[in-house]
């Protein structure tokens, strides 16, 4: 028996370890450990709840969107106005958090997953006039010329072993690598249009925006998206489709729980007050790959477990009471994230169950691009819940998300309002519910005293790699790894490639790890 | 500690500080580009022909890596320029250890940090986010060595020692930021005070703001590998004074409704911020003229506050963001808020209003004005 252990896991946002045990070159038991705790939830309270928005970005600089629209709708909710926001301020809310989308998508695939699978190196062979290329040619012949691999840094070393993409597509996708840099600044700039600024916005605010719509910023708006529309179709989704021509095994590894749930996202009208029945471009609700069947969200049904987290407090908690209590030295726990569980069960957030729950509800738009792809590999809907079905769903909910902003584009009325006034009440509880790029996001909020008493948020990667729960059942990233034949104990690239597809983000999972527990390995690996 | 550090490899600080003067092959960190990989018989880009390579760990602590998207954003050069490109001419950033970017994970991530570091006063050392003092800094890990966790305030402290300098990068590196707000949960502090608790002397500089403008970070590492260390101008605050020398609410194109009593009522009015409790005027930084995310916008452009992000303290010094900044509750049609040499801003102000203004009440605007600048102590000028 061997125990894997990396640490950092790389190219994700934040400080993750991974734990493997194999036996037989099979993993047989996984631990996700965040090693990252700032307490963000403790130090909201006693604030004025206004500031929660801004307070909250912090928790991550690759998603802050996605935490100040949880934010905003938990306040617009605790101040009693959740179904009075301005056709204006709901259109622009979607259209910087869509910005974020395109955004994170693209980084995720080609600045934190391509090198899995894309070999830089044979751009030294390059001969043509690429700007971008000759850049990466010019800096990889620098190193060989002073026999200095370290030179090559960030882009080696590297687990080896396993590069399968012919030259040519090794190097026009590194001609994208590059080119995606470009595209998701562009991306940040589009938010910017009507965000004031990125990373962390500060226009989205309880009660609407506060930037408002001209003539010259819809248009600003809407040719940066066309560019990045033509990049998503004619460069990312033929990437993603190339990658997964070479990589087909990884549509079999990486299967995970096997649960899906949506809180949906985009909100469509400004009415209905209830976000988990709000209509929503992207629909709330759970999938399981047992039935295949659309179940309606139950928010009642969330709770976060700490049994195996570094927190005070035993019993499973709906987050509206929950507690953020550190204790480092509770005996039985390896890691700061929480578990949070779905009627009791383990379930993975994230573009995969967008698409799926939004597939099996027979929604037209994602039918056609889910079809698309499992009929370009000829495979069925299981074969999504997987590395290589996260990447695709990924890919089509960037695509889906920025096809739909040039229709909302058009729907803005200048001269119209962006947001409405409120007066901060005494008591009050609020819940915001919404799904960032990484998935699904709750927030909650007790007020008293028109000061924050207590909030907490579930994050989409506190579901996705949390630790076992109280019936000792592993987190969904655990159970992706557990199970994965690894072909060479001191390259395991598989382990590396089955986390990065969840895009996990542990500022947001805000937690640490165990001092080393039980070591229950022979010897180490990495 | 002892400074400056020399090594065979690399060069000391005292070198460092005078690399503009100095030319690369000196500091023995020439290589010459091969034109043997340019079959169509051109060179290889004649800047690359002689590259000083500048090695950089970006460690990233107590952080939620905005900082680090944010640089991603720097417009010209851009990112691309500044990972493959030389930055300035003949000077390219090898970034060894950049755990959001770097292929390497686990062990080789590890091995190659040790072997960049081994160049003692040979690297720069980047920081993103506060470090955690708590419990001696377990709050934050990143990689082990030998089976052990290593926390963030051990790699600062261990890889600060030896750094020829170092950037504390966002606000969290610079002053604690966030996760330093109280009740300070686990006991974050900023760059500067873990090298004071542990008696290191290499140089710090701030590059604050949450996120930091890319041009800050850019501007600053350009101006070092021009000019030096010293070429850098910092105010108190440790800051390069060329990005945050002067106060926002100075530069602000709304001012103008400032000095005529124009206030915004709500959020997105168009007027300005101040009653709402916008912070420009206890703020140094130059976002109202070089605008953000390469010029699209900016925070009180789009009709919000400046929240004062690149101060210290931020953000309880600033909290409740929804309060006016203090010292600025002066009628800006009868006392000009600020008395500054050379702007006329007294005088100019009044006659153009029509307003009488005698000689007590230019008196009674300049004592507010000082008590102003005292009660804005941390945002004073070097």
């Amino acid at each position: 028996m061997a125990k894997i252990v990396i640490d950092p896991l790389t190219r994700i946002e934040g400080h993750l370890k991974i734990e493997a045990v194999v036996e037989n070159g099979v993993v047989k038991d996984a631990k996700s450990c965040g090693m990252l705790f700032r307490g963000l939830e403790i130090l909201l309270k006693g604030r004025d709840p206004f500031d929660a928005q801004f307070i909250v970005q912090r928790i991550c600089g690759v998603c802050p969107t996605t935490h100040a629209m949880a934010a905003t709708l938990n306040l617009d909710s605790a101040f009693g106005i959740a179904d009075q926001i301005p056709d204006n301020g709901r259109i622009i809310r979607n259209l910087i958090q869509g910005a974020n989308y395109v955004q994170s998508h693209i980084l995720h695939f080609y600045h934190l997953a391509a090198l899995d699978y894309v070999d830089v190196t044979k751009v030294a062979q390059y001969d043509g006039k690429d700007a971008g290329l000759n850049s990466v040619k010019d800096f990889i012949t620098r190193a060989l010329t002073a026999g200095d691999m370290s030179m090559l840094g960030p882009f080696y070393p590297r687990y080896e072993g396993d590069y399968r993409l012919s030259d040519e597509v090794n190097i026009s996708a590194t001609a994208h690598y590059v080119e995606a840099l470009q595209m998701r600044r562009l991306a940040h700039e589009m938010s910017a249009v009507f965000s004031g600024k990125m990373p962390h916005n500060v226009a989205i605010i309880p009660g609407g925006v506060t930037e408002v719509p001209t003539v010259d910023k819809i248009a600003n708006f809407l040719w940066k998206l066309n560019q990045l529309r033509q990049f998503i179709d004619n460069v990312y989704i033929p990437d993603v489709l190339a990658v997964a021509d070479a990589y087909s095994d990884y549509f079999g590894i990486g299967a995970g729980c096997g649960n899906l749930l949506s809180y949906g996202v985009f909100d469509l009208e400004s009415k209905e007050k209830d976000l988990s029945k709000r209509s929503r471009l992207f629909r709330q609700g759970t999938v399981s790959l047992s039935d295949l069947k659309l179940a309606a969200l139950v928010p009642s049904k969330i709770t976060e477990q700490v049994t195996s987290s570094w927190y005070k407090s035993g019993a499973a908690l709906y987050p509206g009471d929950g507690e953020t209590e550190p204790d480092h030295n509770k005996s039985g726990a390896y890691t700061w994230l929480k578990s949070p569980r779905y009627d009791g069960k383990v379930y993975e957030v994230g573009p995969l169950a967008r698409m799926v729950v939004n597939y099996v509800a027979g929604d037209a738009t994602v039918k056609q691009a889910v079809d698309g792809v499992l009929s370009y590999f000829n495979v069925g809907p299981a074969a999504l819940f997987s590395v290589l079905g996260r990447h695709a769903a990924r890919a089509l909910d960037c695509k889906i998300v920025a096809d739909k902003m040039a229709d909302w584009l058009l729907e803005l009325k200048p001269g119209e309002p962006t947001c409405v006034e409120y007066q901060t009440p005494v008591e009050s509880e609020g819940m915001g519910l919404w799904d960032g790029p990484r998935g699904a996001l709750g927030h909650w909020i007790r007020i008293k005293d028109s000061k924050i008493e207590n909030y907490q948020c579930v994050v989409p990667t506190t579901w996705n790699a949390s630790p076992r729960d109280d019936k000792n059942q592993p987190g969904t990233m655990e159970q992706a790894i557990i199970g994965t034949k690894i072909k060479d104990e001191s390259n395991p690239y598989e382990i590396g490639r089955i986390v990065r597809s969840y895009d996990p983000c542990l500022a947001c999972a805000i937690h640490l790890v165990t001092p080393k527990g039980n070591e229950i390995s022979k010897f180490r690996v990495i | 500690m002892e400074t400056p550090k020399e090594s065979p490899k690399g060069y000391s600080r005292r070198e460092f500080l005078k690399l503009s003067a100095t030319s690369a092959a000196a500091v023995g960190l020439v290589y010459i580009g091969l034109s043997k990989f340019n079959k169509d018989g051109s060179t290889v880009s004649a800047a690359a022909a002689s590259v000083a390579e500048i090695p950089i760990i970006w460690m990233q602590t107590g952080s939620c890596t905005g900082c680090s998207v944010s640089v991603l954003n720097s417009l010209s050069p851009n990112i691309r320029n500044i990972l493959l490109d030389e930055i300035v001419p003949g000077k390219h950033l090898s970034v060894r250890f950049h755990a959001t970017v770097m292929a390497a994970e686990g062990e080789k991530a590890m091995e190659e940090l040790k072997k960049t570091a081994q160049n003692k006063g040979g690297y720069v050392l980047v920081v993103d986010g506060a470090i955690s003092t708590k419990d001696n800094g377990i709050y934050c890990e990143i990689g082990e060595v030998n089976g052990e966790g290593v926390t963030g305030l051990e790699h600062v402290r261990n890889l600060g020692r030896d750094a020829m300098a170092v950037i504390a990068l966002g606000t969290c590196a610079a002053y604690g930021g966030i996760p330093a707000a109280e009740p300070n949960p686990t006991g974050c502090v900023s760059v500067s005070q873990v090298f004071a608790d542990a008696g290191i002397s290499t140089p710090v500089i701030n590059v604050p703001g949450c996120a930091p403008h890319p041009d800050w970070f850019v501007g600053t590492v350009a101006t070092i590998l021009l000019g030096g260390l010293s070429a850098v101008k910092v105010d108190s605050n440790g800051r390069p004074t060329d990005f945050y020398g002067k106060r926002i609410h100075e530069n602000c194109p709304r001012n103008g409704y400032f000095q005529l009593g124009q206030f915004s009522k709500k959020f997105s009015d168009p007027y300005c911020m101040y009653q709402l409790g916008c912070k420009g005027p206890v703020t140094y930084a130059d976002c109202p003229l070089r605008l953000w995310n390469s010029g699209n916008n900016w925070c009180v452009g789009a009709n919000s506050l400046c929240i004062g992000c690149v101060e210290p303290g931020f953000p309880d010094a600033m909290s409740p963001l929804r309060k006016k900044a203090e010292g600025w509750e002066v009628n800006p049609l009868s006392v000009p808020p600020v008395e500054k040499e050379g702007t006329g801003v007294n005088t100019a102000v009044a006659a153009g209003l029509g307003v009488a203004v005698g000689a007590a009440i230019v008196g009674a605007g300049v004592a507010i004005a000082k008590g102003s600048a005292k009660a804005d102590k941390k945002g004073k000028k070097e």
